[in-house]
């Protein structure tokens, strides 16, 4: 075990920890932020997507050990109030199924539209290819990614 | 208006209280708001509730809750339900809040996810829970205002009496309504006058999916839970021998490790009771990463299984599974299936002499279909929370058939059944694969030996690895033909390992004189159970493949062949027991025809077309895609469905999308296969799911409108578009594809 000083949305918060647990873990279990989903734990399907200073990143093969001073951002930090524009695109899109996959998949798109403000279909495609939908709502998510670039 | 008794459902309107303060019922939570966008601000939420039934209660305020009985699996009924509750009470949707109801076999109608069947089976549940809401509204008016109740009329959560020109919000007489005797007849609006059924409302859940809140089964936690983990064979046909478990006992936040036994020997199962391994090692700890550690460090020694035979009670008559001894292999199925569908079957339906029509055939057109044992893979692995105390248990988790997880951990526990308490959190998909409840009974009892609330997590690879698949499938069809190219007798055999998948009362049965339908099965330890559209996805892609390929033998256009034996299905049906109705059955066929300009040439593309029925439901799809390197990229899917009354427009669009998405990933890339018992594929580096690049670029939905009342629609749209691609591909290719995934298949 050993304490790490983790900076997630903004705030401090510190966890004691085996080293080797991945950040997924760290948030769900004691940092109480149940937003980031678990799907795979092998980096095949995006559930767990977070930013790591402002990067996607797979929270379930990030090991806290490895965070360092680096910013966490989860669902639960990419707004306040559900009006984050990629959020708000979902819903008006009205995206989810079962809705498992969205944080994941709403956290890659927010990363992408960073980088990217006006993407391609291609594009899109490409960048997202990594989240996975049970569900099949690609076609909405896609919409609701073009819908929050044209913002 | 139409009057109609209220007979139907009446124990819904038993009561906890007259009136239901605040404290009684379910608290409010802000993300339930029926309007998730922007109402949870605008709406002042009551002081205090008034239970007018099981379904609805309403506030001093007028703002009214709806509870959704029905688990939510992304069928969005959590949305759909609670809009027709709202649409017979009258009321405006941005009032309501929506929440999920528990699990109560008294007041409510079937809580079961599965088979499509959520609306149909509850419609006329919902309208009298609404419709009589709004009568003893009426009633309580009518007495405050001395007037007979036929005066009274309502409008969108208003009470009016027009002749004194006096007027109430509904919330000011919900106090009252909610003491008026449930009444003897009530009055249903008319197909015509409904303003929020038909139309597009957002899924209630949607502000708290997007903001993260919650909402899954895997997310539920209460203070001073443990985390459980299960460690069951490497293959099947293998069983637990021996474990060490001191080694990971003094492992850091380990609490216990030990043997778990999810029935009893002397149990006989229920229907929802398959389970693979019924003997594993159960490891429990503080946080899941402890026990995942712990779960990896473990030392078990497994060994071979004996045959053995599994009770089960039947609807009506008890039975027996017999589960066989051995390590199996993909190999080895495919020899069995071609060595079984040489032998003869048990003849399902027989009409005419089709044996006689094939000795006198002038051309015998016969091909061979295949399909591979699948993993449902809901994104949302399975998981249940459970906390049992000594005289009673609370169970919670994703559920389908949340009845009988109850009944089977009441019977594991040894408490009767009213001690158990059921409830269902949203579900990250399911696909079938939460119909079958054992990881309740295993939280439970995990729980109940730990004496604390404990949550049971599958990893990704345990449930992948643990069983409950879609079976194999083999179907070989043939069809006779004269020398005139009419066809004139048909024969399909179709087995399964372990289960078949043959549905041999449906088209084209009923359309043809002489009609052989034959099934096999056998049996296999390898543990299997109903996956979206169950049966009915091998069966479309098959029979709908060959009649594609049938159509171009006879030199016809395969939507007008199809058009032309619904024909004489309807003018004059063979036989009895024909399960679809051919006029319905030709109505989407002739719809996606017009929608897709099917006559005219796609430019540059190619395409296919496809229809099934199952779930009471019609759908018909018309693919078209292009070849690349080897695979297809899919242009277009135009859909073309008859599932009754559309309750919730956009959703059912977006559910029609998934299932076609699902649909071309399974039969593109599904595929579970096995080696010396055990599976070669665990997680999704290995089990290919469909992805961005691959889905459809567009598909397109239309609905036939009428008034019929609704059928399924999660599962319908599912299995015919696996052969509208398969004979697209051929379109572009020139090559037939019969044996699923068709990326590559160990059957080839
Ligand atoms: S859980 Fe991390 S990518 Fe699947
Ligand atoms: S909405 Fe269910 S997995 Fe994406």
């Amino acid at each position: 075990m050993a304490v790490f000083n983790l900076n997630v949305n903004g705030k401090t918060h510190q966890v004691d920890v085996d080293p080797s647990t991945p950040v997924l873990w760290v948030l769900r279990d004691h940092l109480n932020l149940l937003g980031t989903k678990y799907g795979c734990g092998v980096a095949q399907c995006g559930a767990c997507t977070i930013h790591l200073d402002g990067k996607a990143v797979r929270s379930c093969i990030t090991f806290v050990d490895s965070v360092g001073d680096k910013q966490i951002t989860t669902i639960e930090g990419l707004s306040e109030d559900g009006d984050h524009l990629v959020q708000q695109a979902w819903l008006e899109q009205d995206v989810a199924q079962c809705g498992y996959c969205q944080s994941g998949q709403i956290m890659s798109a927010a990363a992408l539209l960073n980088e990217n403000p006006h993407p391609s279909d291609e594009e899109i495609e490409t960048a997202m290819n990594g989240n996975i939908c049970r569900c099949g709502t690609y076609l909405r998510i896609k919409e609701a990614i073009k819908t929050a670039s044209k913002v | 208006m139409t009057l109609v008794k209220t007979t139907y459902n009446r124990r819904s309107f038993l009561k906890s209280s007259l009136a239901a303060g605040g404290g009684l019922m379910i608290g409010f939570s802000w993300l339930a708001s029926a309007c998730s966008v922007n109402t949870p601000k605008e709406l002042t939420i009551p002081d205090e509730w008034f239970e007018i039934n099981a379904y609805l209660k309403i506030g001093e305020n007028g703002v009214v809750t709806i509870f959704s009985p029905n688990p939510e699996i992304g069928q969005n009924v959590k949305t759909s339900m609670p809009m027709i509750v709202a649409e017979e009470l009258d009321v405006d949707w941005k009032n309501v809040l929506v929440e999920q109801a528990p699990l109560d076999t008294v007041k409510y109608t079937r809580q079961l996810a599965g088979g499509s069947d959520s609306i149909r089976t509850t419609w006329s549940a919902l309208r009298m829970a609404g419709a009589t809401a709004r009568t003893m509204l009426r009633e309580a008016a009518a007495k405050a205002w001395n007037v007979s109740v036929e005066e009274v009329t309502s409008e969108t959560g208003v009470l009016m009496h027009e002749g004194s020109g006096k007027k109430a919000g509904y919330g000011e007489f919900a106090s009252v309504a909610a003491q008026v005797a449930v009444p003897e007849k009530v009055d249903l609006k008319e197909l015509d006058d409904f303003s929020i059924v038909g139309t597009s409302r957002k899924n209630v859940d949607g502000m708290g999916i997007v903001t993260g809140k919650p909402l899954f089964g895997l997310d539920y936690k209460v203070d001073g839970m443990l985390y459980a983990m299960l460690i069951h064979p490497p293959a099947f046909g293998m069983k637990l021998k021996s474990f060490d478990p001191d080694e990971v006992k003094s492992m850091p936040g380990i609490k216990d490790v030990f043997t778990l036994k999810t029935f009893n020997d002397d149990y006989k199962r229920q229907w929802s009771d398959t389970i693979s391994f019924n003997e594993q090692v159960v490891i429990i700890g503080n946080s899941t990463w402890e026990v995942w550690n712990a779960k990896l460090m473990l030392n078990v020694e497994w060994e071979l299984s004996a045959e053995s035979k599994i009770s089960m009670a039947g609807w009506g008559n008890d039975y027996e599974v017999n589960v066989p001894a051995g390590l199996e292999s993909t190999f080895g199925h495919i020899a069995k299936m071609k060595e079984m569908a040489k032998k003869p079957g048990e003849i399902v339906r027989r009409d005419g002499n089709p044996e006689e029509e094939f000795k006198n055939a002038a051309r015998v057109i016969e091909r061979t279909y295949t399909a591979p044992f699948l993993a449902h893979s809901p994104m949302e692995p399975m998981n249940f929370f459970a906390d049992v105390k000594a005289d009673s248990a609370v169970v919670v988790g994703p559920i389908q058939s949340p009845e009988y997880m109850g009944k089977s951990v009441a019977e594991r526990l040894g408490l009767p059944l009213d001690k158990v308490e059921v409830q269902m959190t949203r579900m990250g998909g399911g696909f079938g694969r939460r119909l079958y409840g054992h990881f309740g009974v295993e939280a439970a009892v995990i729980s109940q030996k730990m004496k604390a609330p404990v949550k049971l997590i599958y990893t990704r690879e345990d449930e992948m690895t643990a069983g409950i698949y879609r079976p194999m499938y083999h179907a070989v069809y043939r069809a006779a033909l004269d020398t005139d190219n009419n066809l004139t007798a048909f024969h399909v055999k179709m087995g399964g390992i372990p289960e078949n998948a043959l549905h041999a009362n449906r088209f084209p049965a009923g359309a043809l004189d002489n009609y052989l339908a034959e099934s096999w099965e056998t049996d296999s330890n390898i543990s299997v159970g109903a996956m979206r559209a169950p049966g009915s996805n091998f069966n479309a892609a098959a029979e709908q493949s060959f009649l594609d390929e049938l159509a171009e033998e006879m030199g016809v256009d395969p939507i007008q062949f199809r058009l032309d034996l619904l024909k004489r299905a309807q003018e004059n049906p063979v036989g009895e027991n024909n399960d679809y109705d051919a006029s319905r059955y030709a109505g989407v066929l002739e719809m996606v025809r017009e929608k897709s300009g099917w006559n005219q040439a796609a430019e540059g593309k190619s395409r296919g077309v496809a229809a099934y029925f199952c779930h009471r439901s019609y759908a018909a799809q018309v693919v078209d895609l292009v070849m690349e390197n080897g695979e297809p990229k899919v242009e277009k899917v135009y859909n073309a469905i008859d599932c009754g009354i559309v309750v919730n427009p956009d959703a059912a669009v977006n559910m029609v999308e998934g299932s076609v998405v699902d649909g071309i990933g399974t039969a593109m890339y599904g595929e579970l296969t096995f080696s010396e018992g055990q599976p070669d594929q665990n997680n999704f580096d290995g089990y290919r799911l469909i992805r961005y690049t691959e889905a459809p670029k567009k598909i397109d939905v239309h609905f036939v409108e009428n008034n019929i009342h609704p059928t399924g629609l999660g599962e319908p749209p599912y299995p015919p578009v696996m052969a509208a691609l398969a004979n697209a591909m051929y379109k572009a290719t020139g090559t037939r594809y019969y044996h699923q995934p068709f990326i590559k298949n160990s059957f080839d």
